[in-house]
């Protein structure tokens, strides 16, 4: 089964924020609630980049490895998922996020963060897919449905890639050979180790 | 822009070929590419292109062009190096969510996984060992010289209730700490996950509204009893034969607080202190400072709260099972003339009025 990953073109991204945009109306994703965001770095300078950054769905989770509940768990397609249900708020996987991927729906002074938020790779959660409940709690399953993530299905520039992680890798050498130079896949070492296999 | 042409017309074929070398996921799919490693900047192109960087920018941008070994295979690190800084812009309201990546996560993390919970669990499992030893070979401390009968007031109800309040919300904010420190790998295979989360929800509300009375419990009893917690060359005296702990007969004088004593007091005072602010700055997150500073606080909360939870053992089994009459000197307050004599003779004649003892064995 593929691997699916994310994959970021820092020299195509255009800071249109579509796939926040989209990633916001697909799930219906609640107020300050951020599953991915577009930071742009040098703003205004020579050298300018933009990059849309959200769950990486990494390797070794670093979020999976502290959770105190073990609330997380991995699909066979490698997507980082948790359960909002035994989630219990408690911050550790933002502390441990590379990325800043967890959200929590509240300010969180007294504890109550409320339950963890993050992009799920447009998969779901633990629950029947596409339920009612499963789509209040987690977002749409497109996945499910043979969809991959819309923020990648709606980048303009396709500088957001999501999908079979050798597919998306391929592209993206195609791409560096292309244009004959690169400043690399954003995040991806961090991600999935230091090899481009998985 | 004239930079970056000039230097993507020029050299960087080269850059191409190492990353689709690096990108490829079979080595055979590049056959003519050069081995994928991490090589240096080739120098043909390396001297020119540092000429040509404007002195406003160099330092605070590189541009990646001028990285030839920056691909899909570079290390991250070298990528936010290459485009520093790792803090950009957003356009959303949360501007945490400006810093791009924070490398510092996988150090918290390598640090709660690692030595935190080994070291931890090593000195809670080897303090109860230590004291199982102590009573196994030493039994429970008697007092020698039996019950007089007469009793006197050891500690006030103000006294007692300060140190029952801290004393019961330390326990539930020790055991809910070693929950979330530990509770994934002993509780949760017994309870099962649902269960587990429940438990491990109210322990988390508990131990955020507990530590306020931990908190001013800490400060009454520094207040209180800061006045007799003062080193004196009596704990000299006291440390010198070990407390009397270890033979039968050796008593050596000590005031309200033996040096054993001065050292949990201190303890609680400088753990609790420690343990409050950090604790404060975790319950308000970002309030005080950034997801850093946060990481900080956490590893100094959970090594402070580990060590003071061993400590704090010790002190739960001497004023327990280890000792005759050491609790009711906390329960009712009321301690035997005889036990107050032996344990405590400098601080039983100032309340008597009676002849100070003798310093050394009586």
């Amino acid at each position: 089964m593929a691997r699916m990953k994310f994959l970021l073109d820092a020299e195509r991204c255009i800071e249109c924020n579509a796939c926040v945009t989209a990633c916001k109306n697909e799930h219906e994703v609640p107020w300050g609630i951020n599953r991915r965001r577009v930071v742009t770095l040098n703003d205004g300078k020579p050298g300018e980049r933009s990059i849309s950054m959200a769950c990486m769905h990494c390797s070794d989770a670093p979020c999976m490895a502290v959770c105190p509940v073990d609330c997380f768990y991995k699909t066979a397609e490698g997507v980082v998922l948790h359960s909002k249900d035994l989630c219990i708020g408690c911050g550790y996987c933002f502390y441990a996020c590379p990325f800043g991927a967890p959200q929590y729906p509240q300010a969180g002074n007294f504890g109550s963060r409320g339950k963890m938020d993050k992009c799920t790779f447009c998969a779901g959660g633990p629950e029947p897919s596409n339920t009612a409940q499963s789509f209040q709690k987690y977002g749409r399953n497109r996945l499910a449905e043979g969809k991959l993530p819309l923020c990648a299905e709606m980048c303009s520039t396709k500088a957001l890639l999501a999908g079979d992680g050798d597919v998306i890798a391929g592209i993206y050498r195609e791409r560096v050979v292309t244009r004959g130079y690169g400043s690399g896949a954003w995040g991806w070492a961090t991600a999935y180790g230091d090899g481009v296999r998985s | 822009m004239t930079i970056f042409a000039s230097l993507r017309g020029a050299a960087l074929a080269a850059l191409a070929v190492v990353c689709a070398a690096a990108l490829s996921p079979a080595s055979a799919q590049a056959p003519a590419a050069p081995a994928p490693v991490r090589s240096e900047a080739a120098p043909a192109f390396s001297a020119p292109a540092n000429e040509r960087i404007p002195p406003a920018f160099t330092g605070t941008y590189q541009s990646p062009t001028q990285r030839p070994d920056v691909g899909l295979m570079a290390n991250d690190t070298e990528l936010l190096r290459a485009l520093l800084p790792t803090r950009g812009q957003v356009t959303i309201p949360d501007q945490k969510l400006a810093t791009l990546i924070q490398p510092a996560g996988r150090d918290w993390r390598e640090t709660i996984k690692g030595p935190i919970r080994v070291w931890g669990s090593w000195l809670i499992l080897g303090m109860c060992c230590v004291l199982i030893a102590f009573y196994l070979l030493r039994g429970k401390i008697m007092i020698d010289s039996g019950m007089s009968g007469r009793t006197i007031e050891r500690f006030n109800p103000f006294e007692r209730f300060i140190h029952w309040m801290t004393a019961g919300s330390f326990v539930v904010l020790a055991l809910s700490g070693l929950n979330i420190t530990y509770g994934r790998y002993v509780l949760l295979p017994l309870l099962g996950p649902e269960a587990f989360t429940s438990l491990s929800i109210a322990f988390k509300y508990a131990h955020n509204y507990l530590a306020f009375p931990f908190m001013l419990g800490v400060l009454l009893m520094l207040v209180t009893w800061i006045r007799f917690n003062i080193p004196s060359k009596v704990d000299l005296q006291w440390i010198a034969v070990g407390g009397g702990l270890f033979s039968k007969g050796v008593h050596p004088p000590a005031d309200k607080f033996n040096a054993g004593q001065k050292v949990i007091f201190w303890s609680v005072v400088a753990g609790g202190v420690a343990l409050s602010v950090t604790g404060v700055w975790l319950m308000f997150p970002f309030y005080f400072g950034d997801v850093a500073s946060m990481q900080l606080m956490q590893v100094i909360h959970a090594i402070v709260s580990l060590i003071l939870i061993a400590v704090v053992i010790a002190h739960i089994y001497i004023g327990s099972i280890g000792m005759e009459q050491a609790f009711d000197a906390m329960s009712t307050g009321q301690v035997d003339e005889n036990w107050a004599k032996e344990h405590h003779g400098i601080w039983l004649a100032k309340v008597k009025g009676t002849p100070m003892p003798k310093m050394g064995h009586d």
